[in-house]
């Protein structure tokens, strides 16, 4: 058994689908962040799940989702700064990875698009 | 060609009665065929096999579902192919799980009433065996032989 049930935790959704499970994050968080199954929480959770599997903050708190073979999906919530800073920097690498990738990738073609982006993001500003 | 390949049996929750009957049958089959095979679950479906295999004579080597998950995820362990069975939401969240974690082939065994609905909705990539059974394993056995030969 993971250390969760040990922890102080909300229950938000219990027994559904996995599916309505991440709808539930997804509408019921002021961030969401997509991570692999396997995804490590908590010390020693491994986040069960069909990807896209979802995270959500809210405040201080941390929801997610736990699966049970037997009872289904339950979202729960914990308080845990700790998580949620290990979460956005895993995010910022993961950003961090993709740009380097493209530049490594990146042909002639890639980078008109990539000016063209930039540009019209400053568009918006303007306006 | 098999010997040596390992194989892992990913039982899900044990209320449908032809899960235990397929893993044993499934474990037996491969290991014939040379394959090191492991079964893992949570406690109940584990001590179900135990008690119908009480020698290890089907089955040699269990595992505790969450720890091989862990043991996957680390690096420190890893298959050939895998097999989860499931006839519930919860069970594909798993097989979905495993097929992200794990480089091995990967089958959905699917069962129970909705197994069709069920295997209609799997969309990791994993070669499916799907049947409607219940308490009959003749339909989900047939199935299995024209995979696993």
């Amino acid at each position: 058994m993971s250390c969760i049930e040990q922890l102080k935790y909300r229950l938000y959704l219990e027994r559904t689908s996995f599916k309505e499970a991440r709808d539930y994050i997804e509408k019921n968080s002021e961030e969401v962040y997509y991570v692999d199954p396997g995804y490590k929480i908590f010390k020693d959770y491994y986040i069960i799940g069909v990807p896209p599997v979802a995270l959500g903050v809210r405040g201080d708190e941390i929801l997610f989702t736990y699966v049970k073979p037997c009872h289904g999906t339950f979202v729960m919530g914990i308080d845990s700064p700790e998580e949620i800073a290990r979460l956005r920097e895993s995010e910022a690498e993961k950003i961090k990875k993709t740009l380097k990738e493209g530049q490594k990738k990146g042909s002639a073609r890639d980078s008109t698009e990539t000016k063209t982006s930039i540009i019209s993001f400053g568009d918006m500003y303007k306006k | 060609m098999t010997e040596g390949k390992k194989a892992l049996l990913v039982m899900g929750c044990p209320e449908v009665p032809v899960q235990i009957s397929i893993v044993i049958y499934l474990a037996h089959k491969l290991r014939k065929a040379g394959w090191d095979v492991t079964v893992a679950g949570t406690n109940a479906p584990i001590k179900l096999l135990k008690v119908a295999d009480p020698e290890s004579h089907y089955v040699k080597k269990t595992a505790d579902l969450d720890w091989m998950i862990q043991e996957i995820v680390e690096k420190r362990m890893d298959f050939d192919a895998c097999f989860a069975f499931m006839h519930s939401d919860a069970g594909v969240a798993y097989g979905a799980t495993f097929a992200a974690i794990s480089k091995a082939k990967h089958y959905a065994v699917v069962f129970g009433k909705n197994a069709e609905a069920l295997g209609e909705s799997i969309d990791y990539p994993a070669e499916k065996i799907v049947a409607k059974a219940t308490h009959n394993p003749g339909p989900l056995k047939s199935k299995i032989d024209r995979v696993v030969i």
